[in-house]
């Protein structure tokens, strides 16, 4: 059972987000693995034990040198990283990150491609099927649980009124939604080990992709930026026995009571 | 100059379309001169919803025999493409919606906006997109020749009815889709659910991280309850899995929009705000004084959950 899991590593989000001069989203500082493609990394490392063995290979791309949250990735148990690192892929859209990913996926055979529902940076969350679309595969999006029964993928995927059991021939691409699994802690041993693991770096022309991703194949522009009204805050009170009461009037005034 | 044609995903949803569809519906009608709603299952049936929201053509992709709908409803849309594609197609932020939006994007080789919040004709089509927060809005337009594929937030615009004739059905089938296609749905599960739904309720209350436990979401229900209201939740106590993610407001959880919204020990993540801020009336419980939920409270109790909560619910069942 190989398994390859795309991630993404990301700005801080308990820290202040900005825009850098181009309105890109400002990534100088240090990036970290996203913590929702943890789950995807802890959901290929189960079922690659539970197969009984195979490769767990994480894919990423990203504009700049940053690989810790990559390392993270295999701290946990993951086989090898490649990443895809190229100035040029500053700017790109969902579809440009999708082509590079399936550029990269295609390499090598593979059962399973797994992702996160959406990055929690960007929140785009249409990359994962725009590459199951470029590699030819079956996607199910917001699976809550996932299993491998022989060839066939089985995941229960959340729908409005509750979810889905949802079933699949391999190979084929899954988003997981946050909670699928618990994600591990890396052990020191497993940092360790990930230091000698392999991480190969790609640039966009090892792939031949030149010209057609990053800035230059987004198709989309932004025309402004503006600052949004805000709401004002209104009476704080400190609860002195009296909070529920004040909650009651509050409701009362507003005719809900 | 309006737009000529704009095309709409009317997705099917208990014997009608979901709001959000009736939503784009509506708001396509003020910008364009003729929309065009697409639609498979049970809403092949719906051109008279269809025509009353302002479509004039209902493309029907009809029944899919238990697969997921991403693939062969993009694969119905791009061939119609081929016979001459609109501006742009909207499509509701949901389940479903998002898999059309990937696979029509790499089939078209057209790029998605998604987390839409607005959409006017500046000479062109321009969407605005809520970032950090909510604190900025970002606008944007497609470039090149092709469709732009447009992912629109619930409650972005409301539904009306036009009056108008129903829709001509036009049967719009998927074609050949190969593997792509071979998800499919072997059984449903509905999960009990009573009160109003989250994103329809009058009052949404709402726990958080603050809570402690998952024991004590409890609370949020029953006080829900005894408002007639729903019970929501941050993405932190989904994450953790107190509670399923249907419950989540927030960025990549459910937009709602209520009379009246109760935080309960949520901090006010800008993820969440994002799902809340146009909430007509918001009350928030946190024990931190500084928690930015405060910045948008119209009333704020600094106090802890597990008191004022019970002394919530008492008082409330006295009233009752």
């Amino acid at each position: 059972m190989n398994i390859v899991v795309c991630v993404k590593q990301i700005p801080d989000p308990a820290a202040p987000q900005s825009f850098d001069a181009s309105n890109n989203l400002n990534r100088a500082g240090k990036l970290i693995l996203d913590e929702a493609d943890t789950y995807g990394v802890e959901m290929a490392l189960q079922l690659v034990d539970k197969a009984g063995g195979g490769e767990v290979t994480v894919v990423s791309m990203g504009s700049g040198a940053d690989v810790a949250g990559l390392r993270n990735a295999l701290a946990m148990g993951a086989t090898k990283a490649v990443i895809v690192s190229d100035e040029s892929l500053r700017g790109s859209d969902a579809l440009s990150t999708a082509k590079v990913l399936a550029a990269v996926i295609a390499r090598q055979p593979f059962d399973l491609v797994l992702a996160a529902t959406e990055s929690s940076d960007g929140y785009t969350g249409t990359t994962p099927v725009q590459l199951a679309e470029l590699l030819g595969l079956p996607s199910i999006t917001f699976a809550k649980a996932v299993s491998i029964e022989g060839t066939t993928l089985k995941v229960s995927r959340q729908t409005e009124a509750g979810y889905d059991e949802v079933t699949a021939p391999l190979p084929a691409l899954v988003t997981v939604t946050a909670g699928v699994v618990e994600p591990r802690y890396a052990s020191f041993k497993g940092i360790m080990a990930a230091k000698s693991k392999p991480l190969e770096v790609l640039s966009v022309s090892d792939l031949g992709l030149d010209g057609q991703v990053g800035a230059v194949g987004a198709r989309e522009a932004i025309v402004a930026v503006e600052t949004a009204e805000t709401r004002q805050a209104g009476e704080k009170y400190v609860d002195e026995g009296d909070g529920a009461q004040k909650v009651v009037a509050f409701l009362e005034a507003i005719k809900v009571l | 100059m309006a737009l000529s044609t704009l095309w709409v995903l009317a997705e099917p949803s208990n014997g009608s379309f979901t709001t959000t569809s009736l939503e784009l519906l509506t708001h396509a009608r003020s910008l364009a001169t003729d929309v065009v709603a697409i639609t498979w299952g049970d809403g092949g049936q719906l051109g008279a919803v269809a025509g009353e929201y302002g479509a004039s053509t209902l493309y029907d992709v009809g029944d899919l025999a238990g697969a997921l709908p991403g693939v062969p409803v993009a694969a119905a849309i791009q061939a119609l493409c081929e016979s001459g594609a609109p501006d742009a197609l909207l499509i509701p932020t949901s389940y479903d919606g998002r898999d059309v939006a990937g696979r029509l994007s790499a089939r078209l080789d057209r790029p998605v906006l998604t987390n839409v919040t607005g959409i006017s004709d500046e000479g062109g089509l321009v969407t605005e997109h809520p970032v950090f927060g909510g604190s900025l809005t970002v606008k944007a337009k497609f470039t090149g020749p092709g469709p732009g594929i447009v992912v629109v937030r619930a409650k972005s615009f409301v539904a009306e009815p036009s009056g108008a004739w129903p829709a001509t059905v036009v049967a719009a089938p998927a074609g050949d889709t190969g593997a792509t296609a071979s998800a499919v749905i072997a059984t449903s599960h509905v999960e009990e659910r009573t009160g109003p739904k989250l994103e329809e309720a009058t009052v949404v209350v709402s726990g958080g991280r603050g809570l402690g436990e998952a024991g004590a979401y409890a609370m949020i229900e029953e006080v829900a309850k005894l408002l007639n209201g729903a019970a929501g939740a941050s993405r932190a106590i989904v994450d953790a899995g107190w509670v399923p993610y249907s419950h989540q407001v927030g960025q990549t959880g459910k937009t709602v929009k209520p009379l009246v919204y109760l935080a309960c020990g949520i901090s006010g993540a800008t993820q969440h705000m994002v799902g809340m801020k146009g909430s007509k009336n918001i009350v928030a419980i946190n024990k931190d004084a500084d928690a930015p939920i405060f910045q948008i409270a119209d009333l704020g109790i600094v106090g802890d959950v597990h008191k004022v909560l019970p002394a919530l619910i008492d008082a409330l069942k006295a009233r009752s």
